[in-house]
């Protein structure tokens, strides 16, 4: 059963493979660059409010005036690895993760997704991403099969496709295909953002954004999660941004990490890199990534000749 | 899975028909979960269309009219119609507000379906919807009543309806914007143009009855030159011909409502993003 899979799903991938070539339109080098992300700012409060037209609520003075949210914020995910974002509640990751899927449009800089502009080329970049949010968002009163149904068929994918892809996936994640008829109400937390992975994997992103795609699952179904994730990185050609708050998680999955504090980048690099950073000649053994994580986006933010020392360019 | 080249020819071989119908076919999928709430708005669809008809019996026997059979046919097919056209504009303007609700917002909109298709696979399922609903509630309340229906021209009622439909499409589209500029207030600001379209486009009584400063409003509100169609076809008979004026009118609404509605809508979306306004998760 297993071998049957996964030979079906290397011919897949040999067929993608192929027809990335017979794309005349876009150049190798393109598919070679992921994601650019070049100074991108993005503040939330200032500029233009409709609500500010209501006239109950005009009167209220409780506008609080402009967060800035992200601030020069650059990096480069190289084609096939994954790139581990880290950072402190609060930080700025899923803003960020939001402006990289279209949801949400930065004030300043500039990200490219395959070459695409993540502003002005929304659709094209829109085709060929997907994410998982940190919510597990689906209609709860239709069943999983429905709502994988839905959100397959928008991102092009025909239902007899989809009814062929989703008991693999589903497979793989451990979860029972039975339940997937039952309204996703019944099913936990934990069950559906299974099933939250399980849909962003079910359009071959050639992108992937996770943000705290484990969060809430069970140590059996993290390393599930976690396999998958491995398993889509290792056999296909897929690139993966991911958030989490599980220091091991990062340094178990992530080919290099970021680390950002007040929605600036503070450090760069593979995690033995980060570590050795952090060590600054104490035993390396003794420095964890949560040490890493403590040192880094424990400083305040004006801190910045400190920032600049444990920048890694790599 | 990952295949660039399948991902890059996406919108153009996907065929458009397909991403409309997914629309089509999850609000009908959500519709079957929600029996229970279809079945409330049937029953109060057929309790409104008879509350509002007997009113004409009403005048008969207050001797007000002579024969109430006209206003019956009146009142019965204004309340039929605005059923109707509630139900198309609940169904279009709930667009944005019930993915808010159901946290889906985020997922529906990152999906590479243009929202044009998005919008009229929305359209087409609130018309398939509306025309079930109006269709029931006519076949239980019509035995109430024993109304001469032996003039009616039954292709001009669909023909008009079916022009009509795009208008008040276009309608719902619009004010489907709202909840996109304001989460909060959106929805309820939308509920209350429907009712000005309720007052201003002679649901229950011709425009003419309307003091002149809200009479204005009556002609560019579709929903009066819907109603009127309606009307002539299945109480005077009117054929095509005689009515291709209120098509033209009609088909005039559906070419600026439609395009203009998913325009305004593309310039809210691109509000909302600015300034973070589609519900954030995480
Ligand atoms: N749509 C929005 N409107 C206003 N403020 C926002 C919006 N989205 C995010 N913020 C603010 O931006 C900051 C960063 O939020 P973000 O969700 O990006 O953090 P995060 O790093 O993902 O945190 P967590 O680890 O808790 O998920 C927070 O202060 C948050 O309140
Ligand atoms: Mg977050």
């Amino acid at each position: 059963m297993i071998e049957v899979e996964t030979s079906e799903e290397v011919a897949d991938a040999a067929l993608s493979r192929q027809a990335s070539m017979l794309d005349g339109g876009r150049s190798e080098e393109m598919y070679a660059n992921p994601l650019t992300a070049d100074d991108v700012s993005k503040q939330f409060g200032g500029g233009p409010d409709f609500g500010r037209l209501l006239p109950w609520k005009r009167s209220e003075n409780g506008h609080k005036g402009p967060v800035q949210v992200l601030q020069g914020v650059s990096f480069e995910i190289r084609r096939g690895e994954i790139f581990g974002l880290i950072g402190a509640n609060g930080s700025g990751k899923s803003t960020l993760i939001r402006i990289f899927s279209t949801l949400l449009l930065p004030d300043g800089g500039e990200v490219r997704i395959f070459g695409y502009d993540a502003v002005d080329e929304s659709s094209e970049v829109r085709a060929l991403i997907n994410r998982v949010s940190a919510d597990p968002s689906f209609f709860r009163n239709m069943s999983t099969l429905e709502n994988l149904l839905f959100f397959g068929r928008v991102y092009g994918l025909s239902p007899t496709e989809i009814k062929r892809r989703v008991p693999v996936i589903l497979g793989r994640l451990g979860f029972e295909v039975e339940k997937a008829r039952e309204p996703m109400s019944h099913l936990s937390r934990g069950q559906q953002q299974k099933i939250a992975v399980a849909r962003s994997f079910l359009t071959s992103p050639v992108l992937m954004l996770l943000d705290e795609p484990t969060t809430g699952l069970d140590p059996r179904s993290k390393r599930d999660v976690q396999a998958f994730i491995r398993q889509v990185q290792a056999e296909h050609d897929a690139t993966i941004l991911l958030t989490t708050h599980d220091m091991q998680e990062a340094e178990l999955l992530c080919d290099r990490i970021s680390f950002i504090a007040g929605g600036r980048i503070v450090a760069e690099g593979t995690p033995l890199e980060l570590r050795e950073r952090v060590a600054r000649g104490r035993s390396l053994d003794a420095i964890t990534m949560e040490t890493v994580f403590m040192e880094l986006t424990g400083k305040s933010i004006e801190e910045d000749e400190e920032r600049e020392e444990v920048m890694v360019h790599g | 899975m990952a295949s660039i080249g399948e991902r890059m020819v996406l919108p153009a071989r996907a065929g458009r028909t397909n991403l409309m119908w997914a629309f089509v076919e999850r609000q009908t999928n959500l519709w079957k979960r929600y029996w229970a709430w279809e079945l409330v708005w049937l029953v109060y669809g057929v309790v409104n269309t008879l509350a509002i008809t007997f009113i004409a019996k009403e005048a008969e026997q207050a001797g007000i009219t002579s024969d109430a059979s006209h206003l019956v046919l009146f009142l019965l097919l204004g309340t039929l119609v605005w059923a109707y056209l509630s139900a198309v504009l609940d169904d279009i303007s709930l667009v944005i507000t019930w993915e808010r609700w159901e946290g889906t917002i985020e997922h529906t909109l990152m999906a590479p379906v243009p929202r044009a298709l998005h919008l009229i696979g929305m359209s087409i399922f609130g018309v398939m919807h509306a025309v079930i609903r109006t269709l029931l509630i006519f076949l239980i309340a019509i035995p109430f009543f024993s109304v001469d229906l032996g003039q009616a021209d039954w292709l001009s009622a669909a023909v008009v309806l079916g022009v009509g439909s795009v208008s008040v499409a276009g309608l719902g589209i619009l004010t489907g914007v709202l909840p996109l500029l304001y989460p909060e207030r959106g929805t309820q600001m939308s509920f209350m143009i429907q009712a000005v379209v309720l007052l201003i486009s002679g649901v229950y009584y011709s425009v003419d009855v309307l003091p002149p400063w809200l009479r204005i409003f009556s002609y560019i509100s579709p929903a009066t030159y819907l109603l009127d169609g309606i009307r002539g076809a299945i109480i005077d008979g009117d054929g095509l011909v005689s009515l291709a004026d209120t098509l033209g009118i009609l088909a005039l609404f559906g070419v600026v409502l439609v395009p203009g509605g998913i325009a305004v809508f593309a310039v809210a979306e691109r509000y909302a993003k600015k300034t973070g306004q589609l519900k954030r998760q995480g």
